[in-house]
């Protein structure tokens, strides 16, 4: 049986998670938004051959793993080196995007733990498949990520 | 402002795996999601909906015509899901797009404008339902027929039931007037926007005649 599900619902209902997603991995920026579009088109794309029965919200999050690797590749491609990280002398992010900087501040074996698992909901393993590590290690890491996060936010004065 | 509301959102950054979002990124990648997907010809069903005297109207197009109109009684997502189901899941919602069927039905419920020459998909009609449903646009505006009358000129005189169903699965309600369509015996009959809405259509023409 084919998917037959309206696809504008998918957005609706799972584009914040993905968006979640692309932001842990690349930052708050066009970075984030470009694989958050390419995965959208990608999933249009592939929507009426998908199987219905498809956990639609893990399938989502692994296509955007792949569109948020694109991104960087296509970044480094360009070797203009670049960090997520504001100007020490730039302007405080946004409440609502201050804990994207802060995520991009973590290794990035917690920041990935993190993205696919916190954020985007895949279990243990599916998660050490996607970023090849094993289920133990993301656990490890998902939670001295978020330890960190805590961290960090106390020093930035914020509460957590 | 520094009193604590436990019932707002906390703007400070949270850990919440499920924090907000701000509606306007979403907004902005929706609409850059629209432009892509029209650029390679992957919407198969846009849709909006538009606000009328008779409540809010679900329309949806594809790249043939307006394919589906729908008030709200019949449930839009439900609608959707019958699209999807029936025509394509690659249905999104283009708010911005679908203008000129938007104004279309603004003239006709302003009494501007008593016919519709829009491009239509017949997607969801087959056979002899599709013929009636069809037929209803030589139903001149601000008149009325009956079911029996609509079997006789359709050249099926005993198919009066199937012209009824014919009309209640109409699924370009008032484009295709299925409204100008009363029982024999002088009752109204059925509506699937309900029998309010088909009142008010047919006092709405009656008055701008």
């Amino acid at each position: 049986m084919r998917n037959g599900q309206p696809f504008e619902a998918a957005v609706q209902e799972h584009g914040p998670r993905v968006l979640r997603v692309c932001r842990a991995v690349l930052g708050p920026g066009h970075d984030a938004d470009d694989a958050w579009s390419a995965t959208f088109l990608a999933a249009l794309r592939a929507w009426p051959t998908l199987d219905r029965g498809t956990n639609i919200e893990a399938w989502l999050v692994r296509v955007a793993q792949r569109k948020c690797i694109d991104v960087i590749r296509a970044k480094s491609r360009r070797a203009i080196p670049s960090d997520v990280l504001p100007e020490p002398d730039s302007p405080p992010p946004p409440a609502d995007k201050s804990i994207w900087y802060a995520v991009a501040r973590l290794p990035e074996k917690q920041r990935l733990a993190l993205a696919y698992h916190y954020y985007g909901g895949l279990p243990h393993t599916e998660t050490a498949e996607l970023i090849g590590s094993t289920p133990a290690a993301v656990r490890r890491a998902a939670s001295d990520g978020i330890a960190s996060l805590r961290r960090i936010l106390a020093e930035n004065g914020e509460i957590v | 402002m520094s009193e604590q509301n436990p019932g707002l959102a906390d703007p400070l950054p949270s850990l919440d795996p499920a924090s907000p979002i701000d509606v306007a990124d979403l907004t902005a990648l929706h609409a850059r999601l629209i432009a892509g997907a029209k650029t390679e010809g992957l919407i198969d069903i846009a849709y909006r909906t538009v606000d009328s005297p008779v409540g809010p109207l679900l329309v949806a197009a594809t790249s043939t015509g307006l394919v589906r109109v729908a008030f709200e009684i019949e449930d839009f997502d439900r609608v959707l899901a019958a699209l999807a189901a029936l025509v394509s899941p690659r249905i999104l919602h283009t708010p911005h797009r679908l203008d000129i069927v938007a104004r279309a039905l603004d003239d006709y419920f302003a009494g501007r404008r008593t016919g519709f020459d829009l491009p239509l998909d017949h997607a969801l009609s087959s056979g002899f339902r599709e013929r009636v449903q069809r037929h209803l646009v030589q139903i001149p505006y601000g008149q009325t027929t009956t079911y029996g009358q609509l079997a006789a000129d359709l050249g099926s005189p005993r198919a009066v039931r199937a012209v009824g169903t014919a009309c209640s699965t109409n699924p370009l309600p008032i484009i295709q007037p299925c409204h100008r369509v009363l029982r024999g015996d002088g009752a109204l009959g059925g509506y699937l926007g309900g029998a309010h809405v088909k009142r008010s259509l047919i006092a709405l023409e009656a008055g701008n005649r």
